[in-house]
């Protein structure tokens, strides 16, 4: 595909050697709206954060190629500067960097931008101005006992000035009150019409659909993508879920979240082994064991 | 049979040991009351002085090295007049003086003329203007800001007298009976009652005075209601070819009173560094440490605050930061000695590349101290496996009516918070630099400025590992 501005093949990632997605090959053009839907554990996020280079995960088999690069060896800051940007689903708190220093910082690693001096400070607050933001944010400690809402602003506001070719959304919606989800909306329109971004949104929920073009959807159950088509497969699922697909996953297969709690585990009891506090690991350890016995039992 | 054979056996390393212990000791009289005369002699001391000198020498000599903290095995003791030698000895010269602090001055920026004093090649710099004028500034006020020789020359021998290791008295360790034994140089600062300064006095500026260096000593009276931020030292690294370092630092903070005292050390990293502070604060006074310990080889050091009068408060803020080859050893010592003393510790240390940092508090409540409240808090940071970080609080309360706290966390920089970082274009060393210098900026915070700066760039500079 000519326009293809993302696309993997084959791609076989595993945590710890506990193998989590089989064989993805997905396609993005230049310009589309994607959306991946899957029941919860499917392992929608764990492709979102494998695309993006989380080094939890490793890429067994495929490759990754974006933007007529292989990128599947890049590392997550390598892939941000090629132009992939991921809106977490939990933004992680910095304690002691201000917003503005950080914003600053990631700015810097963009030179194509041409956003120098008094420049940031302009585009940064027109940004905020269309999320309606606080400018006194600026000063505060990045996401820092900010309320879920305020961390997905955060998440837009970068979306908006890193302008990425390629946004992947992790539940950007999730967890937000009305007004939030309007402001994350209207963010994600702007991205699509005025800087004609192309979307890969993950969500379960179709709320935040509803306003927005799709061009197609994937369905992830298990690992595995069993099913693409037109935005009709929205309403589709809507009305009857998932169950369908299951079958198709290959019986059998752990769900990815039973996999991924084993993986947990695996590391927990290798960490053992290094870490100072024993007592902690061995925890951690039977916490994530009886996380992925719960899983398998389901 | 064979058990009673054994007993006979009488294990003789033990007496090998007192006789080598009686060996060393005559080799430690190296340092001899001939050199302490002559120390004394050339900066014409007055006698009570010199009597002084020879009472730590005689301490300095009967006390034990300390047998708790960090190993200063690579101190030599026995020999321990070499870290001593009169002025003018120093065999020093630009070319000896080692690439990573000629790299280190460069990155700071550092103008030229101050680097050869800082490497200890003993050059002067022209800062003498600087100081003169803030010298004259202040005096008109009447705060006194001058070298301690010099004021003892000037009129203040009596209060010198009356202050001069009283605070630290020569029988606290072996270094401040060196200390009081070969002390040379520092600053006397007087600040009379109700005036209050309101720009900071670096003792920067005067690092040139004869003699500043090694067994400096500070003398600090901020008299009632008075006001004073006093900032020690400079942030680029102080290279000694001696590598011993025992200052002292007395300040007296009278009622109603308030001292800031700010210092970032970087000596360069052979040395030891054991340095002794303390202050004593009268009723509804304050002290405030901010204190920052980047350099040395081993650095032993614990601020002590002595609340002494009614409602008195301190506060330390303190950061460590020990990398390849260190071990850092800080804190700070509190002792709440009457009604409604407030004292806040809060510290944070990071580790990195094999660096040891320990936390050593102590904090004691007198039977005096009637609603005292005491909150100690700690913060480590390990970049790596192979980095150690400790904590050892030590609480001596006695009084039922008070309130102590003590928190500690030790962590890691988490891999989300990385991923998070790179996933924005970040580069990975970068992403920890910012990572590492917001966990200082509570620290940074409260120092002035430049200072600030200065600090960022340090944990910038340790951070890429370019220093040490």
């Amino acid at each position: 595909m000519p326009n293809a501005l993302l696309a993997t093949k084959g791609l076989t990632i595993a945590a710890d050697d506990v193998p989590l997605l089989h064989d993805i090959d997905l396609t993005i053009e230049s310009g589309t709206t994607h959306v991946l839907m899957g029941p919860n554990g499917a392992g929608k996020s764990t492709l979102g954060h494998a695309l993006m280079g989380d080094p939890e995960y490793t890429a067994t088999a495929g490759s990754i190629v974006f933007d007529g690069q292989d990128i599947t060896e890049f590392s997550p800051d390598k892939r941000s500067t090629a132009g992939l940007f991921m809106s977490f689903q939990a933004p992680v708190e910095v304690p002691g960097v201000p917003l503005f220093t950080f914003l600053r910082a990631i700015v810097a690693q963009r030179p194509d931008l041409k956003l120098r001096g008094p420049k940031l400070k302009k585009r940064i607050l027109e940004i905020m101005a269309q999320l309606d933001m606080d400018p006194s944010y600026l000063d505060r400690e990045l996401n820092v006992g900010f309320s879920g809402g305020e961390k997905k602003k955060v998440e837009m506001l970068q979306l908006l000035l890193l302008q990425p070719k390629l946004a992947i959304l992790d539940e950007t919606d999730s967890g937000l009150d009305v007004d939030a989800l309007d402001t994350v909306s209207r963010a994600i329109r702007i991205y699509q019409d005025e800087m004609q971004g192309t979307l890969l949104m993950i969500t379960h929920n179709t709320r935040i659909l509803e306003h927005l073009d799709v061009d197609q959807v994937h369905v992830l159950v298990r690992g595995r993508l069993v099913d693409a088509g037109c935005a009709s497969l929205i309403n589709e699922i809507n009305d009857h879920g998932f169950e369908r697909y299951v079958g198709q996953a290959g019986s059998g297969a752990a769900s990815v979240a039973a996999a991924k709690a084993k993986a947990e585990a695996k590391a927990a009891a290798v960490k053992q082994e290094t870490h100072f506090d024993v007592a902690a690991a061995i925890e951690n350890m039977e916490a994530a064991l009886e996380a992925a016995d719960e899983q398998a039992g389901e | 049979m064979v058990a009673r054979s054994n007993v006979a056996d009488v294990d003789r390393s033990r007496y090998d040991f007192v006789k080598s212990e009686a060996t060393s000791e005559r080799l430690s009289a190296g340092l001899t009351p001939e050199i302490i005369r002559e120390i004394s002699a050339r900066k014409d001391e007055p006698e009570w002085m010199l009597d002084l000198r020879l009472k730590c020498l005689d301490i300095y000599h009967r006390t034990p090295v300390p047998n708790w903290g960090p190993a200063l095995d690579g101190l030599d003791i026995e020999n321990i007049v070499t870290y001593v030698k009169p002025e003018g000895e120093q065999k020093s010269d630009w070319e000896s003086v080692p690439e990573d602090i000629k790299d280190t001055f460069d990155r700071l920026g550092i103008p030229q003329a101050e680097r050869a004093y800082l490497a200890g090649v003993g050059a002067q710099y022209d800062s003498e203007l600087v100081y003169h004028n803030i010298q004259d500034s202040v005096a008109d006020q009447g705060i006194v800001y001058s070298g301690i020789e010099e004021a003892m020359k000037n009129g203040w021998e009596g209060v010198i007298h009356d202050h001069f290791m009283k605070l630290v008295p020569p029988t606290d360790h072996k270094f401040a009976a060196l200390h009081g034994a070969v002390w040379s140089g520092g600053s006397f600062v007087y600040v009379p009652a109700g005036v209050k300064l309101d720009f900071p006095l670096q003792s920067y500026f005067r690092l040139n005075a004869k003699g500043a260096g090694q067994f400096e000593h500070t003398l600090i009276i901020v008299e009632d209601g008075a006001e004073l931020h006093f900032i020690e030292g400079c942030s680029a690294p102080k290279y000694n070819v001696a590598n011993l370092h025992a200052g002292c630092v007395e300040l007296f903070v009278g009622n109603d009173a308030k001292l800031r005292y700010s210092t970032i050390e970087n000596w360069s990293k052979n040395m030891y560094n054991l340095n002794t502070k303390r202050a004593t604060v009268g009723a509804r006074g304050s002290i405030e440490w901010v204190s920052g310990s980047f350099g040395s080889h081993v650095g032993c050091l614990y601020p002590m605050s002595i609340l002494a009068g009614k409602e008195s408060t301190s506060e330390f803020t303190g950061i460590t930061f020990a990398g390849t080859g260190q071990d850092l050893d800080t804190g700070c010592k509190v002792v709440c000695a009457a009604p409604d003393t407030k004292a806040v510790v809060n510290t944070k240390s990071i580790s990195k590349g094999g660096g040891v940092s320990t936390f050593r508090s102590s904090v004691a409540v007198t039977p005096a101290a009637e609603n005292a409240s005491v909150a100690v808090s700690c913060a480590s940071l390990m970049l790596d496996d192979e980095s150690r970080s400790d904590t050892i609080p030590a609480m001596d309360i006695r009084n039922q009516n008070v309130s102590v706290g003590h928190e500690a966390s030790i962590g890691r920089i988490g891999n989300d918070l990385m991923f998070y970082l790179m996933s924005r274009g970040i580069p990975e060393g970068e992403a920890s630099t910012m990572v590492v210098n917001g966990f200082a900026n509570p620290v940074s915070k409260e120092l002035p400025l430049e200072y600030a700066v200065e600090m960022n760039n340090l944990i910038k500079l340790e951070m890429e590992g370019a220093i040490g």
